[in-house]
Order: structure tokens, then sequence, then C-alpha cells
């Protein structure tokens, strides 16, 4: 376990002075950019696009990251052979595995977290410089607790991503690593179209294979609540608790196979 | 006892993609490392240096044979926190400082971190980073992270070091300084077992060496022992002879080289006994200067090693053949 958490503080420190820097200077460049046009472009519209910006920009700089750096976690340090003097030292591949996953999702987890506290700024602002009489036109108050459950659910969907990321460079190359977690992304948010998918094609065979692959591929789908919240349908507790479950299962799925398929790799 | 054992270890792997074809990257190879001893792997290129220290690390799985370290297996974590390891052209975190590197790895040990920052200092002055250490490594030279690279393997205070070519990108006096480095190591009774294409370094510090061509073990041994099968014969320097006695001397000299002040190098063919030619020089009025074999060097026994194996000769010399054992 101590081995586990000095690799993961590793990976958190090299990130943190790199890689977070880029996403939330990005994001915040979009977000202030976004606040002050579109305070003089629309009129009782602006909190709810604000914040569905900032939730899509969260939600996108956050797969970015998530994509290319989870998949680097692994074949940057092998390509680099900065792995040789690590498994050198008393430390499994297993724990390399489960350290390095640890060390980027810290790092996404405080990316979104930061994320989160930046949008809420920009709405405090709408918020104080709004007249009363304004805010009525407003679906739900600018400052709304809410939020702060999409972001979350945007943090645990990067951490299956991630997770996603990381067991496919174990065995791939990052080029086919990219193309197959951006594919399990997409087909991920469109789980219950291929669940049901015999309502719409008359193939059983296609039917039954969108069927498996709905059973395989992670639902990011119910993990995207930003609408919801934006137009302030509610998010109960339970579907909170069972998306998260059901993802840190998915997540610790992946870590195991990673470390299956990493535990005999030729390290060349 | 030997502290690093191997048995008919053998690396295989499949190139090409489309029609995989078996190319052998290693062969049989068998060899021992004694407690306290600085050994020398030596090979040209390609010949299989790294492959066999990555197995002893593990970071690569035998295709058969077996490896054991301080007496157990390879890859066993009691074995790799009494090891070090500098890879070829070691290439570490770009953000992180020499400092924060070294007490990262330090951690890794069970170092609490003043105990590891104390001893990342102190092994940073050791191999002579200076005030750099406070700079990111991706502001360091080829030769500082080497340093630096050096540093990290020792962070451990290990009974065994691997160094995988520890001169590479290192100016004439990081060299002396990673020189006497091992020396040091070895007086603390450290083993250090380092590969090297660079024989002159291997001349100066190691006990004993192995060569390894073209993926198998060609000769290993004690360096005297390895060059003393091809003595050529003996340096006698001499003072005081006067030239007909030189003449008359019954020396059979192979050659006489006058060097000035009155003394003269004669040398003498392997088939000579010097004791029985020294009395006789010395009744001649000579004085006995110095007397010295002359014997190949390892470069010349390396040479001659890669050619024999290059040619899929036996060598003809050399105190172990292609099964070595210490």
């Amino acid at each position: 376990m101590r081995a586990i958490a000095i690799v993961a503080g590793g990976v958190f420190r090299d990130s943190v002075r790199e890689r977070i820097a880029y996403g939330l200077v990005f994001f915040a460049l979009v977000l202030m950019a976004a606040s002050f046009l579109l305070a003089q472009l629309t009129a009782g519209q602006d909190v709810k696009i604000i914040k569905d910006l900032g939730l899509a920009a969260s939600s996108v700089i956050g797969l970015f990251i998530a994509v290319f750096f989870g998949i680097g976690l692994v074949t940057k340090e092998v390509d680099r052979r900065s792995i040789y003097a690590l498994l050198a030292k008393p430390v499994t591949r297993s724990q390399f595995i489960v350290g390095k996953y640890l060390g980027l999702a810290v790092t996404l987890v405080v990316n979104v977290a930061v994320m989160t506290a930046a949008l809420y700024v920009v709405l405090a602002y709408f918020e104080w410089t709004t007249p009363g009489g304004a805010k009525e036109a407003w679906e739900a108050p600018a400052l709304d607790p809410a939020l702060i459950k999409a972001f979350a659910l945007i943090a645990v969907e990067l951490l299956v991503i991630t997770a996603v990321a990381l067991f496919l460079s174990t065995f791939s190359s990052p080029f086919l690593s990219v193309a197959l977690t951006v594919a399990v992304y997409i087909i991920g948010h469109f789980g219950d179209d291929l669940k049901h998918l015999d309502n719409i094609v008359e193939s059983k065979t296609l039917a039954t294979i969108a069927r498996g692959v709905y059973y395989v591929m992670p639902n990011l789908e119910r993990l995207d609540v930003k609408s919801a919240v934006v137009h302030a349908v509610p998010v109960t507790g339970a579907h909170m608790l069972f998306s998260a479950l059901s993802a840190s299962l998915y997540v610790a799925l992946l870590l195991t196979a990673s470390t299956l398929v990493f535990a005999r790799r030729d390290l060349k | 006892m030997n502290v690093i054992r191997t048995e008919g270890l053998t690396k295989h792997y499949n190139t090409g993609f489309w029609r995989p074809r078996p190319y052998a990257a290693l062969e049989d190879l068998t060899f021992g490392v004694g407690q306290g001893e600085v050994f020398g792997f030596l090979g040209p290129n390609g010949a299989g240096k790294t492959t066999t220290l990555k197995l002893l690390m593990q970071l690569i799985f035998p295709t058969s044979g077996r490896a054991e370290i301080l007496g157990r297996p390879v890859g066993d974590l009691a074995v790799r926190k009494r090891i070090g390891y500098l890879a070829e052209n070691p290439y570490f975190y770009d953000n992180l400082t020499a400092e924060e590197l070294l007490l990262y790895f330090a951690r890794l040990f069970g170092c609490a971190a003043a105990e590891g920052r104390r001893k990342a200092s102190q092994l940073l002055d050791e191999v002579g980073i200076g005030a750099e250490r406070r700079f990111q490594l991706r502001k360091f030279s080829k030769g500082m992270v080497q340093r630096v690279g050096i540093a990290q393997a020792l962070v451990n205070d290990p009974e065994v070091v691997f160094l995988d070519e520890p001169m590479s990108g290192l100016d004439p006096i990081g060299r002396r300084d990673v020189r006497e480095l091992i020396l040091r190591l070895r007086d603390r009774g450290c083993t250090v077992f380092f590969s090297s294409h660079v024989l002159s370094d291997a001349e100066a510090l190691c006990s004993r060496v192995a060569i390894v061509v073209k993926g198998r073990l060609a000769a290993s041994g004690s360096i005297d022992e390895l060059t003393a099968f091809q003595a050529r014969g003996w340096e006698l320097v001499v003072s005081g002879l006067s030239d007909d006695a030189l003449r008359n001397s019954r020396g059979g000299f192979s050659t006489v080289t006058p060097l000035g002040g009155g003394r003269f190098a004669l040398q003498l063919p392997p088939t000579t006994v010097p004791e029985r030619i020294i009395p006789e020089l010395v009744r001649a009025g000579a004085q006995i200067v110095s007397l010295n074999p002359l014997r190949a060097t390892l470069e010349d026994f390396f040479v001659a090693q890669v050619q024999a194996a290059k040619d899929d000769r036996t060598p003809t010399h050399g105190v172990v053949g292609k099964r070595a054992a210490s």
C-alpha cells in the first residue's frame, strides 16, 4: 500500500507541474470569454449558458487529460525507459499500475474540483450583478448546489475513461489506444440505444451483438447529468450512489485486467 | 558464495510482423559473480549485455533458464531491497528535481522523508551534482542525468549494484569520478556488476570479467588469467652492459632497444626462462633495472574472442569456454 501511495504521489507531483496547468488555463479562458460575451448577447439565459458551457468545458478538458495522460501513464514510462529504475526498486508491477492510476485519478479530481470552484466564482459574479427581477427567469439558482453532483459524476466518468485508457495502453500502441478509448467514450454514451437496438433494426444478430457490446462497455450515459442539473431536474442520491458503485466496479475490473496483462509483459 | 548466478539463461524474441521468426538475443548463459567482486560484463554492441541485465532485473522474462541474486530468484521484492540498478542511457521524470527524484526512490525503500533528504543530499554530493540538484531534470545534460542515475542506484546502500554502461555520456572527469566511486563501493564490500564495451574501464576496475558475443558467453575469468594465455614473452631492462657483452650473450633476445643512459630493453621470447639469463648478464657486469612479462591486453583478448565468435570458431584460448562458472 505504501509503494502504491508513493508511486501515486510521484505521478501527481509530476503531472501537477505540467498537465493540470494547461487544462485549467484553457478552461479559465473559455469560461471568462463566455461570461463576458454571453452576458451581452442573451437575456435571462446567461446563467444557464454559463452552466452548460462550464460543465461541458470541464468534461471535455477532463476527457482530454484522461485519454492522453491515461495512455501516457504506461507508454511514456516504457518508451522513455523511466520504468526501468522504478521496477528495479521494491515495487511490483501491479503496484506500479495501481499507483500510476491513482496518481492521475487524484490529478483529475483536483482538476475537476478547481474547475468547479472557478465556475462557482463566475456564477457568484452573475448572482451578485443580476437584478432581483431578472433572476426569476432562471430555471435554477445561479449558485445551485446540484452543480456539484454534475461535477462529481464528471469526475467519476473521467476515472472510468482513465482506467480504459490505461488498460488499452498495456497491450496496444499509443495511437490505437487513443482511438479505442475515444470509441469506448462514444459508445458508452449510446448505451441505451445499443441495448434497445432491436427496436430499430430487424437483424437479430446485430441486435444481439449490440446488446453484448452494451454489457461490455461502461454506461457513461448514466454519469451524464449535466443537462438535468442545468434544467433543475432532480438527481437522486440513489442514482449518484449506484452510478459511483458501478463505475468503481468497472474501474476495479479494468485495473485487474491491466495488472494481469502487464505482469508478464517484456519491457524491451 | 555467488551473489549473482545464472544457469542456461536464454532469451528469444520473435521478430517480423507478418512472418515472425525467433531471434536469439541470449543463448544458454551460465555464470556466477562472487561476493565483493567488481565484475565486468563485456561485449560488442548487440552482444546481449543489456538483455542480460534486463533479465536480472526482471524487466523481461527468460525463454528458459534461471537467474538468482543473493540466493533468491530475480524479481523477489526482498532481493530488490538489497540491490541497485542503473539502466543504459537512463531517463527520469522531467518535472522532478534531482533531489525530489532521489527522495521519491528513497521512500520506496521505506526511508522517512528527513532520512531520504539526507541520503539524497549525500549521494548527489558523491556523484558531483551541486546546486543543479534543485533544477528540474529536463534541464540536465546527458552526463548529469547519468550521474543522477548512478546516485539513484545507490539510494538504498545496496549490497549488489548493476550498472549498464555507467560511463556512457560522461566527460573524462566524470569517468574518473565513477571509476573512483566503483572502487569505493568495492572497498565497502559491495558487489558491482557492470556492463561496458570500454575495455580500459574494465581493465582498471574489474577483478573478473565475462565476454559475451552474439548472445553467448565467449570467456570469463580474471584479467590476469585471460591475458596470461597470450603471454608474449618478457621485457628485461638492464644497464651497465657493454656492446660486446651484449653481442656475446646467449640470451636469444627477440629485440634489443637502446633506451639512453646506457640502458637497454631486451625482449625475451616466451620460451626463455629469465632466471637462467639474468645471472649470466649480471656476471657480464649488467645491473637489472626491471623485468616484466609481456602480455596481451584485455583489448587483444577481447578482439580475438569477438573475431572467433564471428568466424564461428571455438576460441583457442581463454580460461572458460562457452560454459563458464566462477
